[in-house]
């Protein structure tokens, strides 16, 4: 089966060189046959690399650590979740996760396009599949470069064939993490597609706005999944990792945000060039950057060129990225330059007070944020570059160059909807602005008098624009479901169906506004408003945090020999005015190592992966949060002891002796149990982290409701059947229209 | 006004923002920023101002207690930096992992760290040569 | 064994790519897949000016234009619809355009459709 898959690997690469040839053979005579035939090798990619994912996904399952990536990432008591999804655990694998979910990508645009954009397809095609030839040549670059670790089929001699791969780290082994990464390199992936038919138009200096009309959708697309990607590391690093924050601030996390960022503005652009024309020197711009910063976000995340929590060690990967990324750069801007005569448009903005000024504004704040985000990010480098001294910056920085931001771009949120296209005028603007601005300074009000709010302008700031935000779109809503019924009758109800789902694009966009500002409602309340203490407790003991008291009430031990693991931990019980509000139990777990010494199997135990098991209780006002640390410092001694017993049982056993094993075995067993009694019994005290982080659940149900809001911007709407009227122009028009 | 007048008007103040953000980005990330030192370093330059410390934790360093007491040295190993750490332990903080804490030496040579400070590098795949896991760890995509 | 595996697969993946190739070079077929193509962009711009002009009645109803700026905007837009639907129709007599199994732009989800 994996020579099945190798096999369709390496003809992979044959034929996506083929399509690039092929396609750009189409291009410039303008055959067609040429260009059909590199659409279907474009085809056969992906039904090649299909096969060589079918192929490791089995050995995977199967545990066949007769491959190397196998061996290396799993094992066979990983649950099988895990073992389907660490293939992406692994260069070799993400190499091929990238390049097949390009050929589903690329796919799907040249099959909606196949009878259309002649001109562009080709291009498009031939630009898409050199990227995919990258990405697969880069793999079986890695049967002639061992080392580097990026061919996914790489066998183990049958010599070195382990019983029992690695597994993989504890910390991953939830479900968020488990489809984090195919999340993120989708998004990179499908800015793949707009880029590619960018490129195209400037070729063929076709560059009015056919070549964002076809790609628009699979730019949402790439933005849901960007989006999903970094909401599942935010909720995984919140609800899994012992710190209990969302965002760090981490030069991964940042690589991932950085192409958000600009896609975003990307997203509200080509609305513009769309509808009036402009900005088509800006579009353009504006994708090559976005796509050359997901290659970078791949880069990053692999090249241990930047301090990260997420170091993954020199790979040699790197240097190959950069070039493409300096090759992108380097190509699009020379070929910009030179269709700079084609691009230019005659329109110009006719008013600031139109949607067309607060888009390019959006844009503007959008860029700085990324301008900021990429340069702190990078500042190691640049700072070592000019001063020969490598500095970092931490949150902090970040949060105060941000923030500001971040408040403009929410505000303008709700001001996007509330002013029309072209132009508005004064009067107009007055009706449509005076309920939201009422409701902001009503809240600014509410929350100065009530809630302390001048102790954090800047979460202020953001209520306030939240609110703005908030009660635009939702007045956007309800007057245009009023102008609706004025229009064509009907119930409440259905007048507001008809008004959305006539326009998808618009009123999911509203939608979207709408999950943002609940976000950063929860973000800013959450992060200025977080109470956290840390409390050092013995059983009985209690501790005040704020409102609440803290009783460490009992301890808690578990064993759990399928998994290798020792859990101690600890009943919480929460109370606020004597009432009970949340009743948790935070753990730690200690997983045995792998690579033990076996004469000293306790201490294995400590030794391996340790992982904080969070108690949480989650409302929509507040999230109450706790993790336990114990203190193992008293168990020292007894482990060293019963490691030194079995290291002398150890040695007067004969190792082939198989009974011999088995009693000694079962004795290890013994002794951790009665570590795990004698933690129930002589506990030692805990660290007991506590947090009261207010709001929080509104960032992750604002981010569902920004996502599900692009998908309804995505979603194709029923058309009435286009039928071709043969009368007068003028009459034709009114009834199309009203048809509508 | 002329729109031609307007339009370039708008593209000035739009390029004075630009710039003066630019300025202060650059000027404010050179004083906040924490320069990053390994212990060898760190030792040679001294108690005082504070650094981001790179290192490896030394072997048979680590005390729990009320706070955390390790030993901090370069990667490729050498004499130890005490290191006092008061706050968030992260789950992947052992002997032999590599970390940074932001501190500054004290007089008795004791990096003395900022609380919350310490980010502990989850172990790598890639990591071979400098044989930290021998079990093979394996880190996310 | 990889290497009989990988002949073979190159073999299907030949077969399959040369298809378009062995047609013959030049046909009534192609022209009529370029008329299509035109119209099909035609009427992508058609569909985007009448969801222009959607949203600019929208917009007075909710009186967020003025009557001036109304009936100015919709003056332009509705001329711009009539220059596009004399192109479709200049497209016109001399191919009836096949009805939705060519892809329609805008609201269609890429790849649905009949094969």
């Amino acid at each position: 089966m994996s020579a099945l898959g190798a096999a369709a690997l390496a003809a992979a690469l044959l034929t996506s060189i083929y399509t690039v040839v092929s396609a750009l053979i189409g291009a410039r005579t303008g055959d067609r046959r040429w260009v059909d035939s590199s659409r279907r090798a474009y085809y056969a990619v992906f039904g090649l690399l299909l096969v060589a994912v079918v192929a490791l996904e089995s050995a995977f399952l199967r545990s066949d650590f007769s491959l190397e990536l196998v061996a290396g990432n799993s094992s066979t008591t990983t649950p099988t979740l895990y073992k389907a999804t660490a293939m992406w655990g692994s260069q070799a694998g993400s190499l091929l996760l990238w390049a097949f979910v390009l050929s589903i990508a690329g796919s799907a645009v040249l099959y909606a396009t196949r009878n259309r954009l002649r001109e562009l397809a080709p291009w498009a095609t031939a630009v898409m599949a050199g990227v995919a030839t990258f990405f697969i040549g880069l793999m079986m670059a890695g049967t002639i470069f061992p080392s580097a670790e990026t061919y996914p089929f790489a066998a183990l001699a049958a010599a070195q064939v382990p019983l029992e791969g690695a597994g993989l780290n504890p910390l991953l082994r939830h479900p968020a993490m488990a489809i984090h990464p195919p999340m993120l390199y989708s998004g990179y992936v499908f800015f793949t597609v707009p880029f590619a038919f960018a490129i195209a138009a400037l070729i063929t200096r076709r560059v009015d706005a056919s070549w964002i009309r076809s790609t628009r959708r699979f730019a949402l697309i790439a933005w849901v999944f960007l989006s999903l990607g970094l909401a599942l590391g935010a909720r995984w690093s919140y609800s899994e990792l012992g710190w209990g924050g969302y965002w760090a601030w981490d030069p991964v996390e940042n690589a991932a945000l950085l192409p958000w960022l600009t896609g975003t503005a990307f997203i509200h652009s080509i609305m513009v060039q769309e509808r009036r024309g402009m900005l088509r020197v800006w579009n353009v711009s504006l994708i090559v950057v976005t796509f050359a910063l997901s290659l970078l976000g791949t880069f990053l995340v692999r090249s241990g060129v930047l301090q990260s929590i997420h170091a993954f060690g020199e790979s040699k990967v790197g240097p190959p990225l950069l070039v493409l990324i300096a090759t992108v750069l380097i190509g699009s801007t020379l070929l910009i330059i030179s269709r700079l005569d084609d691009l230019r448009s005659e329109r110009r903005i006719d008013s600031l007070l139109s949607r067309e000024s607060m888009f390019l504004l959006n844009n503007l704040l959008f860029i700085g944020l990324a301008v900021i985000v990429f340069w702190g990010t990078f500042f190691p480098l640049i700072s070592e570059a000019f001063t020969g001294q490598e500095s970092s910056l931490a949150a902090p920085w970040y949060n105060r160059y941000t923030t500001p931001v971040a408040i403009g771009l929410l505000f303008l949120a709700g001001v996007g909807p509330l002013v029309a296209w072209r132009r508005v005028d004064p009067a107009g603007l007055r009706r449509a602005f005076a309920v939201p601005l009422s409701v902001a300074a009503g809240a600014g009000v509410l929350l100065v008098a009530f809630a302390d709010g001048l102790a954090e302008p800047f979460a202020l700031a953001l209520f306030v624009a939240g609110a703005f935000t908030l009660a635009a779109v939702g007045q956007e809503l309800w007057r245009g479901t009023a102008a609706r019924r004025a229009l064509s009758g009907g119930s409440p109800l259905s007048a507001f169906t008809a008004l959305i789902t006539r326009n998808r694009r618009r009123y999911g966009g509203y939608i979207v506004h709408i999950g943002i500002a609940l976000l950063l409602i929860g973000v800013a309340a959450s992060s200025s408003f977080q109470t956290s203490r840390d409390l050092r407790l013995e059983p009985g003991d209690s501790g005040t945090v704020g409102d609440y008291s803290v009783t460490y009430v009992r301890p808690t031990s578990e064993i759990d020999p399928v998994e290798q693991k020792i859990a101690f931990g600890a009943i919480i019980d929460v109370r606020r005015d004597g009432e009970q509000v949340a009743l948790l139990s935070p753990s730690r777990e200690y997983f045995a190592s792998s690579a033990a010494d076996p004469s000293a199997p306790l201490r294995g135990f400590f030794e391996g992966e340790a992982t904080s098991e969070v108690g949480r209780k989650e409302g929509a006002a507040r999230d109450i949060w706790t993790a336990v640390q114990p203190d193992l410092s008293s168990f020292d001694p007894v482990i060293d002891r019963g490691d030194a017993l079995f290291a002398r049982l150890a040695k007067r056993v004969d190792p082939a002796d198989e009974a011999a094993a088995g009693f000694i075995a079962a004795q290890q067993g013994q002794a951790i149990r009665s570590l795990a009694d004698r933690y129930l019994n002589e506990t030692p005290p805990a660290e007991i982290r506590f947090n009261v982080n207010p709001f929080v659940i509104w960032i992750w149900i604002g981010g569902i409701v920004a996502m599900l809001g692009a998908l309804f911007a995505l979603w194709p709407g029923a058309e009435a059947r286009r039928r071709r009227v043969s009368d007068v122009y003028a009459a034709k028009l009114a009834r199309e229209l009203q048809r509508t | 006004m002329d729109p031609a007048k307007k339009r370039q008007i708008r593209l000035v103040v739009a390029l004075s923002a630009a710039v003066l953000l630019a300025v202060a980005l650059i000027y404010t990330s050179f004083n906040a920023a924490n320069d990053a030192m390994e212990p060898s370093e760190l030792l040679a330059a001294g108690p005082g101002t504070s650094f981001d410390v790179t290192g490896k934790v030394a072997a048979g360093s680590v005390e729990n207690g009320d706070t955390l007491r390790f030993g901090i040295t370069d990667r490729d190993g050498g004499r130890a930096v005490p290191v006092v750490y008061d706050g968030i332990v992260p789950d992947p903080f052992r002997e032999g992992r590599e970390v940074i804490v932001t501190g500054a030496l004290n007089d008795q040579g004791v990096l003395v760290a900022e609380k919350d400070s310490l980010i502990t590098k989850c172990p790598s795949k890639f990591a071979e040569e400098h044989g930290d896991d021998p079990n093979v760890i394996i880190e996310d995509g | 064994m990889e290497v009989l595996i990988a002949i073979a697969i190159l073999a299907l993946v030949a077969a399959f790519v040369s298809v378009p190739l062995r047609r013959s070079a030049s046909s009534d077929g192609a022209q009529q897949a370029a008329a299509d193509a035109a119209l099909a962009a035609l009427e992508a711009r058609k569909q985007a000016k009448y969801r222009e002009i959607r949203d600019t009645e929208l917009d007075r109803a909710q009186g967020k234009l003025s009557e001036a700026d109304f009936q100015r905007q919709y003056a332009e837009l509705r001329a711009e619809a009539i220059a596009i639907l004399k192109q479709i129709d200049a497209q016109g007599p001399a191919l009836a355009p096949r009805e939705p199994a060519t892809d329609r732009e805008g609201e269609r989800e890429p790849g649905r459709g009949s094969v």
